[in-house]
């Protein structure tokens, strides 16, 4: 292949809200540029993991290569990154945007612009992007498109008022869309003469090729062969294959110099090595320096996984080691529960990465789990002068070895239309919310900015905030740091047994509060036991709520005569079939379902 | 009492799906239906009950149960011919129970007489409360004056084992006015009393009414108190407790019944009837356009050896002498000394039975049974 003319490449990636139409447009611009026609094309060919299909969002950074003939008659190499679109993975995002030298900015015509929106134009501003933006969904009968582009203008603060307004759907005016990447996205820089250095922006594992590194080479040039060295990890390898991406497929070619996107592998076995924001260069001629913004992953959301059926322990691990190879941000690491027996204590970016591996196992590898109530990781410093940083409840020293504890802290953003401020207001304060102030949008929109405790929001934040807003409020936080708190660990006992999987850490001065909800809750989910079962919730050995799952005394089926036998029966065997979902504590079954049931506890509706 | 020992026992159950209106409680195959649709329902009963004795060669009929539905409703030459259909077809027992369901206000004495005639010598008479306001609430077509009309009719045309039901944890009703219920039922005194507590099925008006709404019924605490009620008023009136919902005076209890819990082979006609034959559990067809055009059969199911057994105990534990264990013993063993521990049941002479806190969490117990 011959030598790429830099001036004729454009990468770029597409920011938007969740739902405002990203990876429709994606398609769009695939089939328009001639890789695929649209029979060939399955419906939004970037988000190819099932699940990313069903719950419409991008999980993993996905990128595309197309060439388009623009109107003046020259052909341009399009790299689409697609960036994974939810906050948990807000740092995979940075590293797409990092490969990219612009970005679309899709905003719907109705909606107008919602606090992702924000968040990711941010965040592409931050990373000196041109940003393109576009009114996508004119097709709708409520869109306001002219509404919309005073709204970029007055709160972003960029040029819209040539906005392509085009509905993605219908493939209508896209075609100005791919003008306006070639006019207005800037061309790569960078010379295939210096020492090699390349961004990983993503990476996965192939059972055959072993890790495929997605970089964006940003000096040098990489080929077959080229001793490749990873600057964080030291990670080392020999390049055995580079290309681009097509869709759905790796193409080959020789070589990848700067300004190009594509991927690289060389015989490296685990993802952990390759992660993303790390720089690749030449090991025997390395650039200066590794490329700004790396960093670790840390995982912020903990729970324990455990089989349902206890037998089901090694399936639990393999699997687990599987989704590993191609998701570094997952940890785990085996626990012991007295009421759930074996299992992982696993660490995630957030709650949608939780439930996203969560029902990859269950559906991807056919295991039934039982989750403990999620945790963030708190930060312990004991009198000794150690600090522990505590994943799981149950290892929380005694009282009296803890100097003092603290709690990770998010700045959030959240758009509501205004009257629903006073509600989100009160929500944020219920959960121990710091206001830092508000902007109006416009006349009917705020944007109101808190600091809030992670362990407040990583529970059922999100739908309270929907319910709450009827739906209308958006959201979007950043991780902030650590500060110190007043958190205790509030243990559930049943039928005066603790049971260790249902204990968590919460702030003092919450603690009564969540205890009487999930003495409450629980009393619900619990059945009918032949005696009576107390259950209680304490902070440090003091009781500090209570509730009563009454005694069955009576559970007669009156009728049963010739016709009914066979009904009956069925009956007998769901309550038999009811049992075996249950887990024994001490002489109380419990349901599986209860320990996850207790997530939910926001009354308000 | 001669009995022949060879034959194998045999029940009869024949089901008229009619009714003059539908209670809003009841799930049972049964709809109102017009003089024609019932003629030629029992035209076809006729027909599926015609040759079908000779397979029974060996079989005696102990007792024969006219269930529904109403089937006090039909007329009663119709009912007859029915039943002396039977009787032609089938070997039966000198002193066979032959039981009709009817409710009241569908029956007069003059067609009770006929019943006797024919050959009918037990009644069950659908009376579930005394009070009209409670009746009303359920949908019964009746009040209690027209119930104590038909009862005093029955007993003038001469039937000597007459069955009440009684039903508890009505809509509206109360611990006072269900003891009233009893007081004045147990002064009729019928031979035999059932006495159920409601139970909402789906499907029904009362699921769309109740469901979801427990404060519109009687609160657990009061419907536990009737059920105590019923037992307690009842066993110091002179009846015993012989299944879970079942009382009779020494002697009356219903044996079609026990054949149920006893797993006697049964055959049953109409539609929707189940029969047990040999181990095999049929269903008749349960769409009463096919049945009419004369496609009778429904559903069969085999039941395996585990079945069998379980079926065992969870139906014979109904009644109040439990079952002998038989060979089955070795296989609950776990089971029954857990439960025994529990004092939920009781083991003496090669038989379990459940204690009377065992009866009152029978579900619980019985569950257990199923493997």
């Amino acid at each position: 292949m011959a030598a790429v003319d830099q001036s004729k490449i454009r990468n770029f990636c597409i920011v938007a809200h969740i739902d405002h139409g990203k990876s429709t447009l994606a398609d769009r611009i695939i089939e328009k540029t001639g890789l695929l026609t649209s029979r060939e094309m399955q419906s939004q060919v970037l988000d190819n993991m099932e699940l990313e299909r069903e719950r419409g969002i991008t999980i993993k950074a996905q990128t595309v290569r197309t060439v388009y003939k623009a109107q003046d008659g020259e052909e341009y190499i399009f790299n689409l990154i697609d960036t994974p679109g939810h906050v948990d993975f807000n740092y995979e995002v940075s590293r797409s945007l990092a490969a990219c030298d612009g970005a679309i900015l899709v905003v719907d015509a109705a909606q107008g612009i919602e606090a992702q929106t924000l968040a990711n134009v941010y965040l592409a501003l931050d990373h000196d992007l041109d940003v393109v933006p576009v009114i996508n969904k004119i097709d709708l009968p409520s869109a306001e498109p002219q509404r919309v582009m005073d709204e970029i203008e007055d709160v972003i603060g960029i040029e819209a008022q040539d906005a392509p307004l085009i509905s993605a759907k219908t493939g209508q005016n896209v075609d100005e869309v791919l003008e306006q990447i070639v006019k207005r996205i800037p061309a790569p820089s960078g010379s295939p003469d210096n020492p090699l250095q390349a961004l990983i922006f993503d990476s996965v594992y192939d059972p055959y090729k072993g890790v495929i590194i997605f970089c964006r080479i940003k000096e040098g040039t990489v080929r077959k062969g080229t001793p490749i060295r990873m600057m964080a990890t030291g990670a080392e390898a020999d390049v055995v294959e580079v290309g681009y991406f097509g869709a759905g497929q790796f193409l080959p070619c020789e070589e990848l110099s700067a300004g190009m996107v594509g991927y690289i592998t060389g015989s490296i076995k685990n993802v952990k090595d390759t992660r993303v924001g790390d720089t690749v260069t030449d090991r025997e001629r390395p650039c200066a320096e590794p490329l700004p913004g790396y960093k670790k992953v840390q995982s912020m959301v903990y729970c324990g996984l455990y089989p349902a059926d206890g037998a089901k322990y090694p399936d639990l691990r393999d699997a687990l080691e599987k989704l590993q190879l191609n998701d570094a941000a997952l940890q785990f690491e085996p626990e012991t529960s007295i009421a759930l027996g074996f299992g992982f204590r696993c660490g995630f970016l957030g709650l949608l990465h939780l439930e996203i591996i969560q029902e990859r196992l269950e559906r991807e590898y056919n295991l039934d789990l039982v989750t403990t109530a999620p945790g963030v990781v708190y930060r312990v410093h004991k009198s000794s002068g150690e600090m522990i940083e505590l994943t799981n409840p149950s290892n929380l020293p005694d009282p009296s070895e803890i100097e003092y504890m603290e709690e990770p802290m998010v700045s959030a953003e959240i758009m509501v239309t205004t009257e629903f401020i006073g509600s989100i207001m009160e929500l944020c304060q219920e959960r121990r919310g710091i206001y830092l102030g508000m902007e109006y949008m416009e006349e009917t929109r705020a944007l109101l900015r808190y600091e809030l405790p992670l362990n407040e929001i990583i529970y059922d934040f999100f739908d309270a905030l929907k319910s709450r807003s009827r739906g209308y409020a958006s959201f979007d936080y950043d991780f902030k740091g650590y500060v110190q708190s007043e958190l205790v660990k509030l243990d559930i006992l049943i039928n005066r047994e603790e049971v260790d999987a249902l204990s968590f850490i919460v702030h003092g001065a919450s603690a009564y509060d969540r205890g009487r909800k999930m003495c409450e809750k629980l009393k619900d989910e619990i059945p009918r036991h032949l005696f009576e079962i107390p259950i209680q919730a304490a902070v440090g050995g003091k009781i500090i709520a209570r509730e009563t799952v009454k005694a069955m005394r009576k559970d007669v089926l009156a009728k049963c005569y010739g016709g009914d036998i066979t009904r009956k029966r069925k009956l007998l065997e769901k309550q038999k079939e009811g049992k075996k979902r249950m887990r024994q504590i001490g002489n109380v079954e419990i349901p599986q379902k209860a320990f996850m049931s207790v997530l939910k506890l926001d009354d308000k509706k | 009492m001669i009995k022949n020992n060879k034959m194998r026992e045999l029940e009869l159950y024949v089901h008229i799906p009619f009714c003059v209106r539908k209670c809003a409680y009841c799930d049972f195959l049964s709809a109102p239906a017009g003089r024609e649709v019932q003629e030629a329902y029992v035209e076809q009963l006729l027909r599926e009950i015609r040759g079908s004795g000779s397979a029974f060669g060996e079989y005696e009929v102990q007792s024969i149960f006219f269930g529904g539905g109403t089937p006090g409703i039909l007329e009663t030459d119709r009912l007859c011919q029915v039943l002396t259909r039977l009787k032609q077809e089938f070997a039966c027992a000198e002193d066979a129970e032959v039981t009709v369901e009817t409710n009241p206000g569908t029956v007069s004495e003059e067609k009770l007489c006929r019943y006797l005639e024919a050959g009918v010598n037990r009644l069950s008479l659908g009376l579930q409360s005394m009070d009209d306001r409670e009746l009303s609430l359920l949908g019964r077509i009746h009040t209690w004056e027209q119930f104590l009309d038909s009862y005093g009719a029955a007993r003038k045309a001469g039937f000597e084992n007459i069955n009440i039901d009684v039903m508890s944890a009505l809509p509206g009703q109360t611990v006072e006015s269900f003891r009233r219920t009893l007081k004045k039922v147990l002064a009729l005194e019928p031979e035999h009393l059932s006495a159920y507590s409601l139970i909402i099925e789906e499907g029904t008006p009362f699921y769309e009414r109740y469901e979801g709404h427990p404060e519109l019924l009687p609160s657990e605490e009061e419907e536990r108190r009737m059920y105590y009620d019923t037992k307690e008023m009842l066993a110091a009136a002179g009846y015993r407790r012989y299944e879970i919902s079942n009382y009779a005076k020494p002697g009356y209890e219903c044996r079609h019944n026990l054949g149920y819990w006893e797993r006697t082979e049964y055959r049953g006609y109409g539609l929707g009837a189940a029969s047990l034959l040999g181990q095999v559990r049929y269903t008749n067809q349960t769409e009463l356009t096919e049945y009419l055009k004369g496609n009778t059969r429904g559903t069969s199911e085999p039941l395996t050896e585990q079945a069998v057994r379980e079926e065992y105990f969870f139906l014979g534990l109904r009644k109040t002498d439990g079952v002998p264990l038989g060979a089955y013993g070795a296989h609950y063993e776990e089971l029954i000394k857990k439960l025994t521990a529990q004092q939920l049941l009781e083991e003496r002479d090669g038989r379990i039975r459940l204690t009377d806190r065992g009866i009152d969490v029978s579900n619980y117990v019985l569950a257990q049974f199923l493997d």
